[in-house]
């Protein structure tokens, strides 16, 4: 086991969701939930982050935001796609300035549906999450260990 | 009794060299334990469960495991510089040097992480150097007069004749430690005066002058942290002189006080933190030192 499945530090980026979904991630924060007993910290930081939750489908506006994030999450990182929105578009996936799900800009590693999410299969998708970080830190050293 | 001096002298250098490297091993060790014991504190104040004691070291040892993003290359370069010179302040606090020397060099080393802020180039963290520095300001006349004061009460700068002095300083210092104990808030990055970077993140400041650090960076940041508990607290302990146990339990009281007020007051503004730390430093600090040498 390394440390990364015990200090995962979370960013949350709100693409176009109604809020349901994030004030369920928030919900997770406090005293009921209490993340911070697995050393899960919301950073607001992308460089300092292991995993990004993001709520909501994607639309023209925020291509960029969520690529941009993305990118600036220094390895190994996942991103956990929460609700449904985020997973495949939802009741929006139709709209004319709606892209679908998160997975259509950047790659997604755990989906987690619902609508609202609620907070234990929010907490649940985080840990898959964590597995999903090993197993890339694993193949970032053998990577580092080939070149 | 030459010879016996000789000998006396050769002890104390020998038991400055041991405090020194035994600060090396231990200062980080300290300082993450109490950084863990301050989360959980907090934690169970705002009615949670709150991280493991040891949350502090895996977090750094899962920073080590991260890759290390830069905005230009030469940003680390002050990172390690910032780590050197508190490293550097705390060993010569433990070797019991001058306590003028500990304060000037931890002004260098906070110097060197305003550096590392500017060289971040963003916007946070610009506007974080700037307030780390407007912190320094605050700081800095309360930390040189308490010097001042121990040198008035003890009669020497140096750390290894305060902590040995049969005189008990805060007898004599109580407005000086009243002034410390207000500016070591500031210097422990705590609310309501943690205003260049906080220990929690997603504010308005995201997280200030660390926020383009990251990886191995920001552990090492993390760990210059840890460094600096031990000797910050070491300035409360100072106040007791060679009465060590109650020294100890002051010290521990203080910190409980600062993690108090870290959780019940919201962050100010840097105007308030300025003004306010220098009404406090004239009337606690400078006012101590007036009456001192009155009575002289």
């Amino acid at each position: 086991m390394t440390y990364l499945a015990k200090s995962p530090w979370i960013i949350h980026y709100d693409a176009t969701s109604c809020n349901g979904c994030d004030i369920e991630v928030l919900a997770c924060l406090t005293p009921m939930y209490d993340v911070e007993r697995f050393g899960i910290i919301n950073t607001g930081n992308p460089k300092h982050a292991d995993i990004f939750l993001i709520t909501g489908s994607v639309n023209e506006q925020n291509v960029k935001v969520v690529e941009n994030i993305y990118n600036q999450m220094p390895n190994p990182k996942v991103v956990v796609a929460i609700g449904i929105c985020a997973t495949s578009g939802g009741i929006f996936r139709e709209c004319y300035n709606v892209l679908g799900g998160v997975d259509k800009v950047i790659p997604v590693d755990v989906y987690v549906p619902g609508c609202a999410v609620r907070p234990e299969a929010i907490i649940d998708g985080v840990v898959k999450a964590i597995g999903v970080l090993e197993e890339k830190h694993t193949q970032m050293k053998k990577g580092a260990a080939k070149s | 009794m030459a010879d016996c001096y000789v000998i006396n002298r050769e002890l104390i250098a020998m038991v400055s060299i041991i405090m020194g490297l035994l600060y090396l091993v231990l200062g980080p060790l300290f300082g993450g334990l109490v950084t863990g014991l301050d989360r959980r504190i907090s934690a169970r104040m705002q009615g949670r469960f709150g991280p493991p004691i040891l949350q502090p070291f895996y977090d750094v040892l899962k920073l080590f495991e991260k890759e290390q993003i830069v905005v230009r290359r030469s940003q680390n370069v002050y990172v390690y510089f910032y780590l050197l010179f508190i490293v550097f302040t705390g060993v010569l606090f433990f070797m019991g040097e001058d306590l003028l020397l500990v304060i000037f060099s931890l002004t260098l080393a906070a110097i060197f992480f305003v550096l590392a802020g500017y060289k971040g180039g963003s916007p946070f963290s610009i506007i974080g150097a700037e307030r780390e520095l407007l912190q320094m300001m605050a700081y800095e006349p309360m930390v040189l007069m308490m010097a001042v004061g121990m040198y008035m009460a003890t009669k020497s700068f140096y750390v290894g004749d305060i902590v040995t002095s049969p005189a008990m300083p805060i007898m004599l210092l109580p407005g000086i430690f009243i002034g410390l104990t207000y500016v070591l808030t500031i210097k422990l990055r705590k609310s309501p005066f943690d205003l260049s970077t906080s220990h929690h993140g997603h504010q308005e400041l995201v997280k200030g002058i660390t926020t383009e650090y990251s990886g191995p960076a920001l552990a090492l940041i993390e760990i210059a942290h840890f460094y600096e508990v031990p000797f910050l607290v070491g300035f409360v302990f100072l106040f007791f002189g060679s009465h060590w146990l109650l020294g100890l339990l002051v010290c521990a009281a203080v910190y409980f006080l600062e993690i108090l007020i870290d959780n019940t007051f919201a962050r100010t503004k840097w105007q308030f933190m300025v003004a306010a730390s220098w009404v406090v430093a004239a009337i606690f600090g400078f006012g101590n030192i007036i009456i001192l040498s009155l009575l002289g």
